[in-house]
Formats: C-alpha cells, structure tokens, sequence
C-alpha cells in the first residue's frame, strides 16, 4: 500500500529548538523507522509542539538537521511533504464546509490513496453526517474529522499533536486502533499526549523533552 | 580558500572582533572627509550665478538622496544573501540598515524641501525626486514596522528580507512612474533639483560628501551591528566570556 | 507530483473559496460599498461642479478602488490561518506559489471583479465621457489583479501578527503607486481623447510582472510566517 522503499527512516540529528531566549532542547537526536511510533513527553512549555513542527518541515531548527532516508528534509520540500500528514493543535479543517468538502480538499493536497471519503468518515464515525456543515458538529466530531484527514492520502509519518484532544473514551480506542493498524502497515508515527497511548502493536519510542531539559 | 574565509568573516564571533578593530579607523576617516568636503563645499567653492550660496544645501541633500537608494539596495541584499545561504549576520546587517536608510531618506527629504523654498517659495513641490524619496521612506517605515512588529527577531529577520527584496524590485518601477507622472502634471517651468551645471570646484566637495556619507554609513551600520550581534548571541559562551573579562 | 493533480488541486481550492465566499455572501459586499460609499463622498467634500469632478474622477475611482482592496486583502488568507488549513497548503506536496496563485484568482473573483462591474455606475456618477469609462474598465479589468497579486504578499507577511491591518496598508500602499499613476493618468487621458495604448502596456507589464513574482514571494513569505 505505501509505495516508498522499506527501510524509510526519519533521523533528528543534534536538534536545537530557542524560543523566546530560552532553549528548549538542544543536542536531540532519535531515529525512527517504519512501524515505530515516536511519543514525546513534557511539561506544558517543554517545545513538544515546537519539536512536531520542526519534524514537519514547518518550523526550521535553530540548529541540527532531519533527515528522511539520508536527504534533509529541508531540500526535500514536497517531496517529503508528500510521505507525511500533520494533524496539528489547530484541526485544519473549514467550519463552512461540510465533511465531505474538507476531505476532498484534504485529499487533494496529497497523493490520494484508494480509500473512499465517505469510508474514511466511516472509519472515524462520522457517517451521516457527511453533508452538515462542520461548523454544526460538536468538537469531538470535528476533531475525528482532522483525524480522518489522515485517512485520504497515501503516507508514510503521521505527525500528530495531541490527536486525542476533546474526545471521549470510545473515539480514543477507535482512533488507538487506527494509528495501531497504520504502524503495522508500516507507517511511522511521531505523537504528543496528556492521555497515555496504549499501542499494542507498535514499537514505541519515548523522549521526554521536560527531562531533557533539565 | 574563499568559502573558508567567508564563513570565518561570517562567524559572529569573528565579526564582533573585526568590526571592533575597524570602527575607530572608520570613524576617523569619516570625520576627516567631512571635514575637507565641508570645507570645499562651504569655502572654496564659489557661489552659484542663479541660486547664490543658497545651492550649498545641495553637499547634503544630494549625497544623502544616493545614499538613501543605497542603502535600500544594501539592505535588499544582505537579506537575500541570509535567506539563501541562512547567514545570520546578513540578516543583521540587513535589519540594522533599515533605520539609517530611514534617517538617510528623511534627510533628503528635509533637505529637498529647505533647498526648494527660496526656489519656488514654498516648502513642498510635488517635484519627482522628492515624491520618489517620500515613498522611499514609506517603504523603509514598513520594514521597520514589520520587523518590530514580529516577536522572533529571528522570523523577524527573514520577513523582513522577503519585503526588502519586493521592495528593490518595485523601487525602479516606482521611479521611473513618478518621474512620468511629473512630466504628465507639471509644466517645464519647475526647475529640477540636480544638476545646477556642475563645476569641478562644485563636483570635488560632492564627491567628498558622498565618499563621508558612506564610511558615515559603515561605521554606523557596523555599530549597530554588533549591539544586534551581542544581543542575539547573549546566550553563548562567547558572549559570556566577552561579558566577564570586562 | 502529476501536473494533473495539480490542476485537480487548483481547481479544488478555488472551488472552495468560492463555496466559502458564497457561504458568507454578507462579507463579500462590504468592499463594494466601500467603493461606491467612498466615491459619491468626494463630489460632497470638493463640490459638483461637473468640470472639477470629470478632473479628479478618474483619480478618485482608482483610489476608492485600492481602499476597498486593501480593505478585503486580509481575507485571502487571514481565515485560514485561524483555522489550521494554511499550514496543510504549506505541507502539501504540491508547490505552494501554485496554491497560492488558485486563492489570489478566487480573491480576485470575489473583490476584484465586482468593483470591474460596478464601476461604470461610478463614472456616470462622477461625469466621465463614454470613452473615460470604458478604458476605466479596461484598467480596471488589468489592475485589480495586481491589487490582489502585490496584496497577497503584505497579508503572508502580516497574517501572524494580531494587528496585522495596520502594518498592512503601510507596506502594501507604496507599491501601488505605479498603479495607481498609470490607470489614473490612462482614465485622464483617454477623458482627453488621446491614444491610451502606452498607459495599458505598461499596466500589462505590471500585471505580468506581479503575476510571476507575487506568487513566490507569498509563498516564501507564508513559510516564514507560520515558522
């Protein structure tokens, strides 16, 4: 299904994060593989979001490189884009559209892969509610719509930040189950949680950004 | 040979050592030329047949109009220059420019309009040269709004560049628009600013002028350069020996 | 990625706006009050005298016409911002000025064109002779995408910033000068009743000129503000 080559990896080499004066994280490096999942931990503050940013290609490092398979990623541009999707702290979805509008948007901007719009709002238990307006649905369901966006394309790391916001305990094991089917899959994921992820099925990698720190 | 070096002269470290060592040099450079070109320009040169002494404003207006362009330019490709090849001190160049090309502008500006009154009897003509360096200085307000108005001085930086370039890239086309428009609204009668038929005793104190203008410049912008350099490298170990033995 | 792809991405984006902008049908007409608003104040501030106003009509028209773009430019991507889906454009793989050059059209459908239509009306108003009026169309029609075009790029660099609106107008306003000095003079002239053809080469090398340079800076410019 995810057409890169097996032996992918997503390395941070000596990672140095600075906002505001004050260094986040500085000499942070990690290594990460198909059907591994990254878990970052730490105070409020620690730069886990920063760090997914940086993962991201959005934000550049104020030192240090990413490399995926052995290219920085910052000469990769949409060539890594393309083996990656981002649910960030913002859903990046349009209240104005309906859910079927915003995965096809969402599909659009990637590589789509076979999975039907209407099945991935199945996946995320949105079916029936495919053409009210997003604006309409509470904010839990808008949240496993930023989640279903994931589901659309074809990728390889699933840079997630904090995906369980505002759900409740079933919405957590369904979407549990689907990070869970991607690592086995092959996929990688790179996630920050208050909640504690149970991935059964997964190699899972923690680096605590608050204990780094001190 | 030339990467190593350019990496060196762009370690802030080496140019906070370097500029350190030029500044007095600069300085006094700076004050001798002004001295001799106000000397020549205020002086030796003869009065104007038509303007009287009154012309003399020009030793300042017309260095510091050049110099408002320039440094524009200056600044545009500093910040490329840190955009491309992510050089912290060209952006620190790039940003510390932006104020004195400002002050540089307004001068001309002000000058322009003390230099226009006994000529039209007025403070303000909308004459192209001035209305081209009006907006000159709107362009150079807006990268200095921009670059106070971001938080990260680092993201600051890089905005800021991106504005600058835009704005070198507009600045011919909006010359070369205002000086159409002044053709188009203005009768011939309007004396143009420049060129009151130069003389060489009138050419060498401008020349003068411009050269003090520049090393003015260079010392400035290497000032401010290194307050930015300390600034934004206070948290590193050079900066905190620097701190210490003093 | 495919260029056909592409095409699918583009079309898909402006469709959406589009659908946004119809969705919120009320915001969409605040701008072209605002240029009909600020036009009809000028004959009560300077006078009707019909001589002054054909002078200063065609003058006032292209300023009311950069207010109201100003005015609506902060829509192009202020929404987005709020909302998350900026950055998904930026973490597309598709090319980012390609996108943003799909919002720029839809910016421009939705602002632009309804001041082209509405303009005409204005001329009337203001005592413009036929010919005026139509090359005032024709500026129109090739300077409000350059409005929309240069805009793009002040509102990539202020969209961060919480009192972006402001900063905006101080760096967007000096680069419209061109602008506004070409199509103003064009109207005059041809209010005249000399030949115009210099006046709309050099808006079309403007506009060119904006549509091959503006995208990229924006895109550049998005980059570093959401870094």
């Amino acid at each position: 299904m995810i057409q890169t080559g097996n032996n992918t990896t997503l390395e941070a080499h000596a990672l140095e994060c600075v906002r505001d004066d004050r260094t986040l994280f500085s000499n942070l490096g990690f290594r990460l593989e198909r059907g591994q999942a990254l878990i970052l931990e730490g105070r409020n503050g620690s730069g886990k979001t920063s760090l997914l940013r940086i993962l991201c290609g959005i934000r550049l490092p104020d030192a240090g490189t990413i490399t995926w398979d052995e290219t920085d990623i910052s000469k990769l541009g949409p060539d890594y884009h393309v083996h990656t999707a981002y649910v960030g702290h913002r859903d990046g979805i349009k209240l104005d559209l309906t859910p079927l509008e915003n995965l096809a948007m969402a599909r659009a901007l990637g590589k789509p892969n076979d999975t039907t719009l209407e099945e991935a709002l199945e996946k995320v238990d949105l079916y029936g509610f495919e053409d009210v307006l997003t604006r309409n649905l509470s904010a839990g369901q808008q949240r496993r719509l930023a989640l279903a966006r994931l589901l659309v394309t074809d990728t390889v790391l699933w840079i997630l930040d904090e995906p369980f916001t505002s759900l409740d305990t079933d919405g957590i094991k369904s979407i549990e189950n689907l990070l869970d089917q991607h690592t086995t899959n092959g996929g990688m994921l790179a996630v920050t949680s208050h909640h504690a992820v149970n991935l059964a099925n997964t190699t899972i990698q923690r680096i605590n950004l608050s204990e780094l720190a001190a | 040979m030339f990467n190593n070096f350019f990496h060196k002269m762009a370690s802030p470290k080496y140019f906070y050592r370097i500029s350190g060592r030029l500044i007095p040099w600069l300085a006094i450079a700076f004050v001798l030329v002004t001295l001799a070109g106000l000397y020549y320009g205020l002086v030796k040169a003869p009065p104007d047949y038509q303007q009287g002494d009154s012309y003399r404003i020009m030793f300042i207006h017309v260095p510091a109009a050049w110099m408002s362009m320039f440094v524009y330019v200056v600044m545009a490709t500093a910040g490329a220059i840190g955009l491309i090849w992510r050089i912290k001190l060209a952006e620190v160049v790039a940003i510390s420019s932006a104020s004195i090309g400002a002050w540089f502008t307004f001068l001309a500006l002000v000058t322009g309009s003390i230099w226009g009154k006994p000529m039209w009897g007025t403070w303000w003509v909308w004459d192209a040269r001035l209305t081209s360096e009006l907006i000159l200085l709107f362009l150079y307000l807006g990268v200095i709004a921009l670059y106070n108005a971001i938080d990260d001085k680092r993201t600051a930086a890089r905005a800021v560049a991106i504005l600058a370039l835009v704005g070198v890239i507009n600045i011919p086309i909006i010359h070369y628009s205002v000086e159409w428009w002044n053709t188009l609204h203005q009768g011939p009668t309007v004396t143009k600013l420049d060129k009151p038929s130069i003389h060489l005793s009138m050419l060498i104190p401008l020349l003068l002028m411009a050269v003090s203008f520049k090393l003015y410049y260079a010392f400035v912008v290497l000032m401010r350069a290194r307050c930015e350099v300390l600034e934004r490298e206070r948290h590193t170990g050079w900066v905190r020996e620097l701190a210490e033995t003093k | 990625m495919t260029s056909d792809s592409l095409t699918r991405a583009f079309a898909l984006l402006l469709k959406r706006d589009l659908v946004l902008a119809v969705r919120h049908r009320a915001e969409m007409i605040n701008p072209l009050l605002f240029f009909v608003l600020v036009t009809s104040l000028f004959p009560l501030g300077i006078g009707a005298d019909p001589k002054l106003l054909q002078a200063v009509g065609p003058g006032v028209i292209w300023v009311a016409a950069l207010l109201a773009a100003l005015l609506s430019l902060e829509g192009i991507f202020r929404s987005d911002f709020e909302d998350g889906t900026l950055e998904q454009f930026l973490l597309s793989s598709h090319p980012v000025s390609v996108l943003v050059l799909a919002k720029v059209l839809a910016h421009w459908l939705i602002t632009g064109l309804p001041l082209l239509v509405i303009s005409p009306l204005l001329g009337v108003l203001l005592g413009l002779p036929g010919d005026a009026i139509i090359i005032l169309l024709v500026t129109l029609a090739l300077g409000t995408p350059v409005l929309s075009l240069i805009g793009a790029v002040g509102v990539a660099l202020t969209v961060g910033l919480r009192k972006g609106g402001m900063i905006l107008s101080l760096l967007v306003l000096p680069l419209y000068v061109p602008l506004l000095i070409f199509a103003a003079s064009a109207v005059d002239t041809a209010a005249a009743g000399l030949p115009v053809t210099a006046h709309l080469s050099l808006i079309s090398a403007l506009l060119v000129l904006a549509l091959s340079l503006s995208p990229l800076a924006t895109a550049a410019a998005l980059r570093i503000s959401l870094s």
